[in-house]
């Protein structure tokens, strides 16, 4: 969606945060209180010198109002904020820091998605000298090695007599030993070597096959049309990544090119301009399956149909595939907001789910959200089967044509200021009293 | 005064080392290179101190102390444990099921002498 065309809604959420009510802001405008609205639903443009003035009223840049700043970035920089509260850092003039300074912001965000990183990876690193059994039983192995050396070559090295059937023992048992601490060593080193791989730059394999994907905008020109094989793009595109990545990556991008086969671009686009982008009811025309159109739905050039956010959940609720929309941020880790449709769809299997949604302090009714759970694999007697869940993001218009009360949702309960929510997993830094007793 | 000595370790390199260095000191050293059956070893054999490896093939260390501190014939014999992980984890456990001394490999001869002697009174 075009940042500019939501001027109107940021200044009702900047209103919103400074405690104003419509009339008295449009009383200090010299505005109309109904014109008033009219402009925070986005119904009216508005510039020149009415802008200066609201943001003067406001408190705040006119270019914020204008601009906004990047939903993700805001997103980012709060997340940052609350991972170290000590500092004080500003929360309540996020915006206006992203705003002024956005290279900056994005370089402070950028910073902080990189040492989660890193922290992430240390952890993963010193989980492996726990727990894994190749490295304590090579490690094993070589102290006991070592320790059988050390003993005999003292005796060995010690004054005094030792007779010289034991001294040849004692000579021989180091000759061995050593050649086994020599392998053991060998064994070690090539296995770490091999273990590097899986923990290179972005640490996460999750993570490096989101960036992959952000980076292609989740299309691949080359397997719409059938003529790039899913492992030649993985090869070309992730030449630094590591082997769990890659093979992640292969298993999305096949499954891309096995969506594209079964509906085509095409076919897509036509029933789109038909149909609308219901993916229920395109699935029911097109005879597919749901979350396979939820896909090819998501993966649709602008040209055709404006941007769709996509979130794919397994039974345990770990998001696999997630592209976020500006306005629509996702967790880069961890499971999103419980309330997502996504996750209300994995506690009723096989029913179609289809509501509005709603951001926090963003436009009301900005969002339709589809989304459905099925089995992920073929269903065999007596095996409980295993379900996927697919949410689709649709922006809306604006608040037109919502018969539905839009579901309240939110990113994830770390920068959620909803007050009183029940799905709440961890105290937000916006609500004032951390919305756990709320 | 028979000074006994169980040494239940599964490397035999080990095992000859730690042999020679404590038979030179006058121990008559007796050893079982398995788990499974190294309490048995311990009841028929009645030694005054036991060196205990952790890791085992068949039983491990921590089972094999917890079994004998169950009978009353052995809550008292002086039970030296060798491990290979320095892990604090592992001292814990071999703690909390009453071993008398704790070494973790690589260790000296030294060290192990002067172990072993402090476990039993001077006679």
């Amino acid at each position: 969606m075009p940042r500019e065309t939501l001027t109107g809604s940021r200044i009702r959420e900047r209103r919103i945060m400074a405690g104003l009510k419509q009339a008295e802001l449009a009383r200090q405008a010299n505005i109309s209180a109904s014109y008033l609205n009219l402009i925070e639903h986005n119904r009216r443009r508005i510039g020149g010198k009415l802008l200066l003035d609201i943001a003067q009223v406001l408190d705040v840049e006119p270019a914020i109002l204008t601009e906004g700043a990047e939903a993700t970035l805001i997103a980012a920089l709060r997340e940052a904020a609350a991972h170290a509260r000590d500092h004080g850092a500003e929360i309540e003039r996020v915006d206006e820091f992203a705003g002024r300074f956005p290279g900056w912001a994005r370089l402070l965000a950028e910073t902080y998605r990189r040492s989660g990183a890193l922290e992430r990876m240390v952890e993963t690193l010193s989980d492996r000298l726990t727990h894994d059994p190749h490295l304590a039983e090579a490690l094993h192995e070589m102290l006991s090695t070592v320790t059988a050396i050390r003993s005999t070559s003292s005796i060995l090295a010690e004054p005094g007599e030792i007779p010289t059937g034991w001294q040849r023992r004692f000579h021989r048992n180091i000759h061995e030993d050593s050649a086994r601490l020599a392998e053991t060593a060998r064994t070690l080193v090539s296995y770490l070597d091999a273990a590097e791989d899986a923990s290179a730059d972005r640490s996460a394999p999750q993570e490096e096959v989101d960036a992959v994907l952000a980076d292609a905008d989740h299309r691949f020109e080359a397997l719409e049309s059938g003529a790039t094989a899913p492992e030649d793009i993985v090869r070309d595109l992730s030449e630094t990544s590591s082997h769990t990545a890659r093979t992640m990556l292969e298993r999305t991008l096949a499954r891309y090119a096995e969506d594209a086969r079964a509906v085509p671009l095409d076919t897509l686009t036509d029933a789109v301009s038909l149909h609308g982008t219901d993916p229920f009811e395109l699935a029911a025309h097109l005879g597919a399956e749901p979350g396979r159109v939820m896909r090819r739905l998501a993966a649709l050039p602008e040209a055709v149909a404006p941007a769709m956010g996509l979130a794919i959940c397994d039974g345990a609720g770990a998001l696999t595939y997630r592209k976020p929309l500006p306005d629509f941020p996702m967790p880069r880790f961890g499971a999103g907001c419980p309330l997502w449709p996504l996750y209300h769809a994995l506690s009723q299997p096989m029913q179609p789910i289809a509501r509005p949604v709603a951001q926090p302090s963003r436009d009301r009714v900005s969002f339709d959200a589809f989304a459905i759970a099925v089995p992920s694999g073929p269903l065999v007697p007596g095996v409980l089967p295993l379900y996927e869940a697919h949410m689709l993001i649709v922006p809306r218009a604006g608040a037109e044509g919502a018969t539905v009360e839009p579901l309240p949702v939110g990113v994830t309960c770390r920068i959620c200021p909803r007050d009183g929510c029940a799905g709440r997993r961890e105290p937000s830094i916006l609500a004032r009293d951390g919305g756990l007793s709320g | 005064m028979r000074r006994d000595i169980l040494l239940i370790e599964d490397e035999p390199n080990i095992i000859e080392a730690i042999r020679f260095i404590l038979s030179r000191d006058g121990w008559t050293v007796n050893t079982h290179a398995n788990g499974v059956d190294a309490v048995e070893r311990v009841r028929t054999l009645r030694p005054d101190v036991v060196i205990l490896d952790v890791m085992l093939p068949g039983r491990s260390g921590h089972d094999i102390l917890r079994e004998l501190r169950s009978e009353p014939d052995f809550a008292d014999l002086p039970i030296l444990m060798l491990t290979a992980r320095g892990q604090t984890r592992d001292r814990e456990l071999a703690e909390q099921a009453g071993v008398t001394a704790f070494m973790t490999k690589p260790f000296s001869n030294a060290e192990m002498l002067e172990a072993v002697r402090s476990l039993v009174p001077v006679s």
